[in-house]
């Protein structure tokens, strides 16, 4: 018999960037909100200190920082046709576990979406006709739009202190900015990020490509900040540490560095930590929820009962408990019908690494320190001609030069002995890659749904998922890093080994944590989870946040669109409060 | 952060016999013997067995050799780490996913064995040494550098036949490690003396580049730095 708590108004399952954002939102509405959090509690001291943190091995290679596959894993294979196997250890991508979620150990590239990205099934039969859509392509629009999620846009970015250049204010084009983006009301909070040499190397040569790029938009401070909730920020230091590690110097925008020290204060808010979620309750009706079922570090199986669930936790986190609570209707990919696991998506990248002779110190970097073009991203080109849809940005990151996996070889250096020993000597102060960060599309055939054989730690079966990159993404993705080449090539005295993404997608070499779907949001109940305010279909009083509600994966880091979600169904979760019921009416 | 180290268990008698010891060397010698030159497999092995040890210190010679650019990775005490590192959590494999069903996956599926780290040693250099008997008359500690590297591409390549598993999969990890081993933090033993930052030029966690990230062109001069300080060597070297 399961153990109950007091009712309370609000419960957040997780607590990382949404679950932090909506409960600072509804408790300043008056709400009293309780966030349940798997991980432990982390903060910048002593967790993520920086005696502690440049640890290159227990952190980026040994993986401490992230969710362990002995409890929560999921299957994977690429067909419906395969044998699904566990993910036995981290490779991929990497969900966190702990407060503050995968918001601890970004890199800080917060972008903006583009306006056409959120609507790209009206723009593409608009432009280029229903047929240059392949026939199993989920393609949809998202129901919200850009102009709509501009101010929260806007919010999230002063709530990070983002340090960029602004391309186009109130429509009016700004020098210096992204030439492509889409129209925003003021200029960043920060100005841009110093930069390194290899940032200026790919600047010089993508002009010269005839590109147009410009400092990535970046959520690590370029200067003292003070977010407009009153939380102080430190200057960068360029440290190297960024993805895959905690910030040790306040600098890289965090629920911790930026929501927590105001929302921990809060009589109206608690948490708790260690509390695995297992189910979303529903009443008989089974249109609504009557709180969560978790088990604590004791093994108790424990009833919260709560006037409203947001589901908080990472991506296909927040799928998994949809399919082990049966909300809303299981996607079956045979039929086509369903929703639940539908427009499963990710994101297709590649690489230029560039041997040069020019002293590089790559490990003077910061996570989100980088220049990009963004002349092939989403509806920015036309793509009529080429056949595909969606595109990508062409950046090169400095994030850092941590030795054991941020090097880079020519081709023709050998994988050991002396040979090896020679290539890292002579290239690690002066190689550099050029990335393409690459959408994807939803298809028929990439979904999620349970496993029918492997069980988690509580003998819940594990989540499948069965995902292919398609010949769209293949196309796409080898234009870009064509693209990609062509300023390589500008690069005075350069050689470089062009790495494209082929054959199937795998689980083993890490590519980006960059899951999405699975929960889409929509205008229309079957083919969506979540209404355009990310509020359940089925279930009312249940709202699902995060990269699970994209429909399909733009070409862009998902974080900053992930804040403006969060913002945009903040409002709407304060006008449900007041008048409960269906926001959407269908 | 001393996980690896507070597991090593010591040898109470061997610590015992060092400590008189000193007391009768001379003062010259006894400096000699706290150098940071004294050999980095001093301290006695505490997961790998003794054949098993052999091995390692004769593979990571070969997999990153001692040259004109410098130490490789027996002089960097990679063996050691390996070591220690299958002795802990990660040659346990306690983050790995480990309930079965075991099939055979696809390359895309990644790794599907039972086995951990340290089984994936214990059992791959059994085989390879086996292997190294039959065709050569000697484990792979005793070949020849140019027969032991022979042996390493055909493990690389998934030329020998182990028992229950693919040879391919041992070089995979031991490549992994060695690399590791030699380019992580002196904390966890290996890269002694910064001898694998040193060959690439990454002076360490340093923090603060506030300034020297736009002296362009211009070479970082500041000394090697470890999480545990400039002389890591000084706070290993107790150790038996």
């Amino acid at each position: 018999m399961a153990k109950r708590m007091p009712l309370v108004d609000v419960v957040l399952v997780g607590f990382g960037w949404t679950a932090a954002i909506i409960a600072q939102e509804l408790t300043e509405a008056g709400v009293q909100v309780l966030a349940l959090e798997r991980g432990e509690f982390r903060d910048t001291v002593p967790d993520f200190a920086t005696t502690t943190i440049q640890d290159e091995l227990r952190y980026a290679v040994r993986k401490q920082i992230f969710e362990s596959p002995a409890r929560e894993t999921l299957t994977f294979r690429n067909s419906p046709d395969q044998t699904a196997l566990p993910m036995r250890h981290l490779g991929s991508f990497l969900p966190a576990a702990g407060v503050g979620g995968a918001g601890v150990h970004w890199n800080g590239q917060c972008w903006r979406f583009l306006p056409t990205d959120f609507e790209l099934h009206t723009q593409v039969v608009q432009r280029y006709g229903k047929g240059f859509i392949p026939a199993d392509m989920n393609l949809q629009d998202w129901g919200v739009s850009y102009d709509e999620l501009e101010p929260h846009y806007d919010r999230f970015e002063y709530l990070c202190g983002v340090s960029g250049v602004a391309g186009n204010i109130g429509g009016a084009k700004q020098a210096g900015g992204n030439p492509f983006e889409g129209a925003r009301r003021r200029g960043y909070p920060l100005p841009p990020l110093k930069r390194s040499a290899s940032t200026l190397l790919f600047d010089k040569a993508a002009r010269a490509a005839g590109f147009d790029p410009f400092p990535c938009p970046a959520a690590n401070a370029s200067k003292p900040y003070r977010n407009p909730l009153g939380v102080q920020m430190g200057e960068c230091t360029y440290c190297g540490y960024c993805e895959w590690f905690g910030c040790g110097n306040y600098s890289k925008a965090s629920p911790q560095t930026t929501i927590l020290p105001v929302l921990l204060k809060k009589d109206n808010f608690s948490f708790r930590t260690h509390c695995d979620v297992t189910r979303v309750n529903t009443d008989g009706s089974g249109k609504r929820a009557t709180g969560v079922t978790y088990v604590d570090a004791q093994g108790n199986e424990v009833e919260q009962p709560a006037g409203m669930v947001v589901l908080c936790a990472f991506a296909q986190h927040n799928v998994h408990l949809l399919l082990l609570s049966k909300i809303g209707m299981p996607y079956e990919p045979g039929t086509g019908q369903g929703v639940v696991g539908r427009n499963y998506a990710y994101q297709i990248t590649s690489s230029v690494d560039v041997f040069q002779k020019e002293l590089l110190n790559p490990f003077m970097g910061a996570g989100a320190l980088g220049q990009a073009i963004d002349n092939f991203n989403g509806e920015n080109f036309d793509h009529g001609p080429l056949g595909f849809i969606g595109g990508g940005y062409i950046a090169l990151w400095n994030t850092g030069g941590r030795p054991i996996l941020q090097h880079y070889l020519p081709e023709s250096a050998p994988k050991w002995g002396a040979g090896w020993k020679k290539a890292m000597h002579e290239n690690y102060l002066t190689a550099c890659s050029i990335a393409t960060h690459g959408s994807v599309m939803s298809y028929r055939n990439n979904y999620l749904d349970l496993d029918p054989t492997y069980r988690d730690v509580y003998g819940n079966p594990l989540l499948r998922l069965t995902f292919d990159y398609a010949p769209n993404e293949h196309h796409m993705s080898d234009y870009l890093t064509d693209q990609a080449t062509k300023i390589a090539q500008a690069i005075p005295g350069a050689t470089h080994h062009v790495k494209k993404r082929e054959g199937h997608y795998s689980i083993v070499p890490y590519q980006t944590t960059h899951n999405t779907g699975g929960a889409a949001m929509g205008t229309d109940p079957r083919t969506s989870v979540v209404n355009r305010y990310l509020q359940s279909w089925d279930v009312p009083n249940l709202f699902v946040m995060g990269s699970s509600v994209f429909p399909q994966n733009a070409g862009y880091n998902p974080t900053g669109t992930v804040g403006a979600l969060t913002y945009w169904s903040a409002a709407a979760m304060k006008r449900y409060l007041k008048n409960p019921g269906p926001l959407v009416t269908m | 952060m001393s996980m690896l180290r507070t597991s090593s268990p010591s040898d109470p008698s061997r610590r015992a016999f060092l400590r008189t010891a000193t007391i009768f060397l001379p003062a010259a010698t006894l400096l000699v013997a706290c150098d940071n030159t004294r050999s980095p497999q001093a301290a006695a092995p505490v997961f790998l067995r003794p054949h098993e040890a052999d091995f390692i210190d004769a593979a990571v010679r070969r997999l990153i050799p001692a040259d004109a650019l410098g130490p490789g990775a027996y002089e960097a005490g990679v063996a050691r780490f390996i070591d220690l590192q299958l002795a802990g959590a990660y040659g346990r494999a306690e983050r790995w996913y480990m309930q079965g069903p075991w099939p055979t996956g696809t390359d895309s599926q990644g790794f599907q064995l039972k086995y951990t780290p340290a089984q994936i040693y214990r059992e791959a250099i059994a085989g390879t040494d086996a292997y190294c008997d039959q065709h050569y008359g000697s484990p792979f500690a005793r070949l020849t550098a140019a027969q032991q590297d022979e042996v390493l591409h055909a493990l690389e390549n998934g030329d020998i036949k182990l028992a229950s598993l693919p040879s391919k999969t041992f070089f995979t990890l031991l490549w992994q490690n060695t690399q590791e081993g030699f380019l992580a933090d002196p904390a966890y033993a290996g890269n002694r003396d910064f001898i694998g930052w040193k060959l690439i030029g990454f002076p360490g966690p340093r923090y603060n580049y506030m300034t020297e990230i736009e002296q362009y062109g211009r070479p970082y001069t500041q000394p090697f730095v470890s999480l545990i300080g400039r002389d890591p060597s000084a706070r290993l070297r107790g150790e038996t």
